[in-house]
């Protein structure tokens, strides 16, 4: 999402390096790229200023003046100053003895509050506690149900071995601005219901409110005054504005929010925001929402963020998410295999299944240094991989251990068995062995590479083609429900 | 319903404020000559309202050069200077919408994940049952309890429903909804649709088909496709409205959640790059929260953004 600002950071900093020796006044001018950079990435305008007027202060400090590569230095002053920004990351959620933990979710309308319920009840469940998610929004129409059925979902789908309850009072909902105060017993409720029945975790789930409205600001300090939550998190859209800052400011003034959640990240929206509501609040930024989908909650970084606005990818994010789907074991296993030459077709494939399980191809590369941009527009089968994985599928047991026996007939068994053409059969044939030789040539004999690894040519990568579609982000296979 | 109704009074009176009153930066500069300070202030409040950088900048400038040639030197003249100049941008379009010439008139609503798509829904159906008929269409199947909270407010209202289950295809939905008011003698036909983000192709071209079903059914239907913006977005806003015009075809925009601190200045930029108009403001959660929109008070509004709130 921080693309267009990498690009404009980068563009106006190389103009300054090109241009050999540089004055004070060079600095400032280039500056004033990275200004409108960061005014079009919605950040707040007196965040800018005031950021822009560091930068250069630290540079002219640091004499990129007299430096060789003035602009490498200049987007090392710009980054330092983002992650400190953004920083520090958060402290893990505080978890009280004895329980129940009380956490409040709040924020401005349409913010992703609800979802954003789903998505830490299925991390909690995946910890393995036991949370009750209680529907204190008795305000939008349905809200109750919405919620219900979201933690429904997390409890018959959610990964762990936690356990996820619902508490909802739907006969206390009323219309707009009738209901306020029937809240703060629905919140209290639950509570008591979790103190009796064990829960470590309540969840409260509020209705959406503007910041201005003195009436709904004020249920939100009843229910804070009533049962004392040990952590407030505010849910701001990626995509807003200006204005996030004065809402942030608002929320964190009367109810002194201990962090916030950036939702809709998986838009191309460049959030500044999240650097101005970290600014103004001093809250740390705990988690990104990239998806409606209740596994689609990642951690914030800051070191993250901001070497993706600076165009040097999300490396961080890429190893994260290949160690929680891959055992360090069984990956050295593999390298090894791999640096012999031994490869086989079951390995293959378990590569592919781990990588997918990791997320879309496309939103992985796009973690990649350098590639964000490039791959914005690059269209992306994820079917192809669904044929590759039918392909293997209709091998025989020793065809997938020695895939140099698949000769021609048997080539056209394996095609009609999976519903593919022979030449795609054979296509994978050819990438599997220019796979192995690739391994073999980057790893060394213990299985450590040998170079800087090149990019694996992926299956799936292809140029301009109307008929392939990448999968809408988060439709997993076997996770949630398809939209179509 | 106390400050609640304070706050939204003081909206309202704050969109149909004279263009004498000066508020915000302006009142600031009230009676005073304009200079280099001037400007950075007026600049700043405009960005403050999400106008964005490059058309701030282009404001700015025509006001400077104003300014330099000696047509505008006090700060009321700056004011209507740059009034005007919104204005003109924004264009008149007091909610015109395209109608059936017979049969019912099919609207389709569309928009990004939680922008009041649905409220919006109610608050048009509110204002179209005084003309006639409505029926909506709840072709949001994917949201947990989506297709409920268009019930709601259908009952509410009043109105017909047409739903499909939950997960069921969205373009089905939209078929019956259009059989349904085609075959009840319906004036109106409103089409709920799921939240998306306008970089989800699939989900994109599924917008499309929604819209070719409906026109198979009734000629020349949706008649008008509104994309609902949050009046909170960004810069991102244009994105937004540029995607939807290029899978939906959208004629106007809803602005919504115009009665918070935020005024949606993107929609500025969206109106000079792609010529959309805005022709609703949403004002509130209630069916009756809903404004034609009339870019005089609008940039009253606007402008009348005290930069100091924000310190
Ligand atoms: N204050 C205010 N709130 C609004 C306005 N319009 C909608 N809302 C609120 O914003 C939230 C989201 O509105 P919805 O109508 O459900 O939005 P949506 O676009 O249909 O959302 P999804 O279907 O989830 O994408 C609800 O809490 C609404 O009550 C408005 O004009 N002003
Ligand atoms: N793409 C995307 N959509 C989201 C995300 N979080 C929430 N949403 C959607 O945004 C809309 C509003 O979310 P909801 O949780 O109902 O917001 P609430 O009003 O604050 O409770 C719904 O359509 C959600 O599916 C996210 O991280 N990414
Ligand atoms: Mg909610
Ligand atoms: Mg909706």
């Amino acid at each position: 999402m921080f693309e267009m600002l990498t690009d404009r950071v980068g563009k106006s900093l190389r103009n300054l390096s090109g241009r050999g020796r540089i004055s004070e006044s060079n600095v400032r001018e280039a500056m004033d790229g990275v200004r409108t950079a960061l005014l079009e990435a919605d950040v707040h305008h007196e965040v800018v200023d005031s950021l822009c007027e560091e930068v250069v202060t630290e540079a002219l400090g640091r004499e990129v003046t007299k430096s060789l590569k003035p602009g490498e230095e200049m987007i090392g002053v710009v980054h330092d100053k983002l992650v400190e920004l953004m920083g520090p990351d958060a402290s893990p959620p505080m978890w009280v003895e004895p329980g129940p933990t009380i956490v409040m979710l709040c924020g401005l309308q349409g913010s992703g509050k609800t979802t954003t319920c789903g998505k830490l009840a299925a991390r909690w469940k995946n910890e393995g506690r036991k949370v009750l998610v209680a529907a204190a929004d008795l305000q939008r129409p349905a809200a109750v149900e919405q919620l219900q059925t979201v933690v429904q979902g997390v409890e018959s789908t959610g990964r762990g071995s936690g356990q996820v309850a619902f508490h909802g009072e739907p006969e206390r909902c009323a219309e707009f601005g009738r209901a306020v105060g029937e809240a703060v017993t629905v919140c209290r409720n639950a509570i008591n219901r979790a103190r009796d029945e064990g829960h470590e975790v309540v969840l409260l789930d509020t209705a959406g409110r503007l910041h201005v409205d003195d009436e709904l600001m004020g249920e939100l300090e009843a229910i804070q005054t009533a049962v004392r939550p040990h952590r407030i998190l505010l849910v701001v859209d990626a995509m807003s504005g200006q204005d996030a800052v004065d809402s942030a400011r608002a929320f964190h003034q009367r109810l002194e929010v201990d962090g916030v959640i950036l939702s809709k990240f998986d838009s191309d929206a460049r959030g500044g925001a999240a650097l101005s509501v970290r600014r103004v609040t001093g809250a740390p930024i705990v988690h990104l929402g990239v998806g409606e989908h209740s596994d689609q909650l990642e951690d914030f970084h800051a070191e993250r963020v901001a070497g993706r606005i600076l165009g040097m990818g999300d490396v961080v994010s890429l190893v994260e998410k290949a160690r929680d789907e891959v055992d360090e074991a069984e990956a050295q296993k593999m390298a090894v295999k791999l640096a012999e030459g031994r490869m086989t077709m079951d390995d293959f494939l378990s590569q592919i299944k781990a990588i997918r399980r990791m997320g879309p191809i496309k939103q992985l590369l796009g973690m990649l240094p350098g590639m964000g941009a490039a791959l914005k527009d690059m269209p992306i089968d994820e079917k192809q991989f669904d044929r590759v994985e039918a392909i293997i599928g209709s091998m025989t047991k020793t065809e997938r251990t020695d895939p140099d026996r698949i000769e021609r007939s048997r080539a056209k068994r394996i095609a009609a068995g999976s519903g593919t053409a022979r030449d795609e059969v054979s296509r994978l044939m050819k990438q599997f062995d220019g796979m192995s030789q690739m391994a073999k040539s980057m790893l060394g004999p213990d299985g450590t590479p040998r170079e800087q690894p090149a990019i694996p040519g992926l299956p799936g990568v292809g140029k301009g083609n109307t008929q392939i579609k990448s999968r809408r982000a988060g439709a997993k296979r076997g996770k949630g429900k398809k939209r179509r | 319903m106390g400050l609640f109704r304070r706050a939204t009074d003081a909206l309202r009176s704050g969109l149909t404020k004279t263009r004498t009153a000066l508020t915000g930066v302006f009142g600031a500069l009230a009676g005073r000559k304009i200079d280099e300070e001037a400007l950075q202030a007026i600049e700043a409040s405009l960005l403050r309202a999400d106008v964005g950088p490059a058309l701030t900048k282009s404001l700015i400038e025509s006001l400077r050069t104003a300014w330099r040639q000696g047509t505008v030197t006090t700060g009321e003249e700056a004011r209507d200077h740059l009034a005007n100049d919104l204005r003109e941008r924004l264009g008149d379009h007091r909610g015109s919408i395209t109608r059936a010439d017979q049969g019912p008139t099919v609207l389709l609503v569309v928009g990004v994940n939680g922008a009041g798509k649905t409220t919006s829904i109610a608050k048009l159906a509110k204002r179209f049952s005084a003309e006639g008929k409505v029926v909506l269409a709840a072709a949001d199947t994917f949201r947990a309890g989506a297709v409920h909270q268009l019930e709601v407010w259908a009952e509410r209202l009043g109105v017909d429903i047409i739903k499909g289950k939950e997960g069921a295809d969205p373009a089905a939905v939209a078929w019956d909804g259009a059989e349904a008011a085609v075959a009840r003698n319906a004036d109106f036909l409103i089409v709920d649709t799921a939240g998306r983000l306008h970089v989800q192709e699939e989900l994109m071209r599924q917008l499309s088909k929604i819209k070719d079903i409906l026109g198979r059914v009734i000629p020349n239907a949706p008649h008008e496709s509104l994309l609902v913006l949050d009046a909170t977005a960004g810069q991102n806003g244009l994105r937004q409205a540029e995607h939807f015009l290029a899978a939906a075809a959208i004629d106007g925009i809803v602005l919504a959640k115009l009665d918070g601190t935020a005024r949606g200045g993107v929609a500025l930029s969206i109106r000079e790059h792609t010529g959309v108009p805005v022709k609703f403001v949403g004002t509130g959660e209630r069916p009756e929260d809903l404004e034609v929109f009339d870019p005089e008070p609008y940039v009253d509004a606007l402008l009348g953004l005290d930069d100091g709130s924000t310190e």
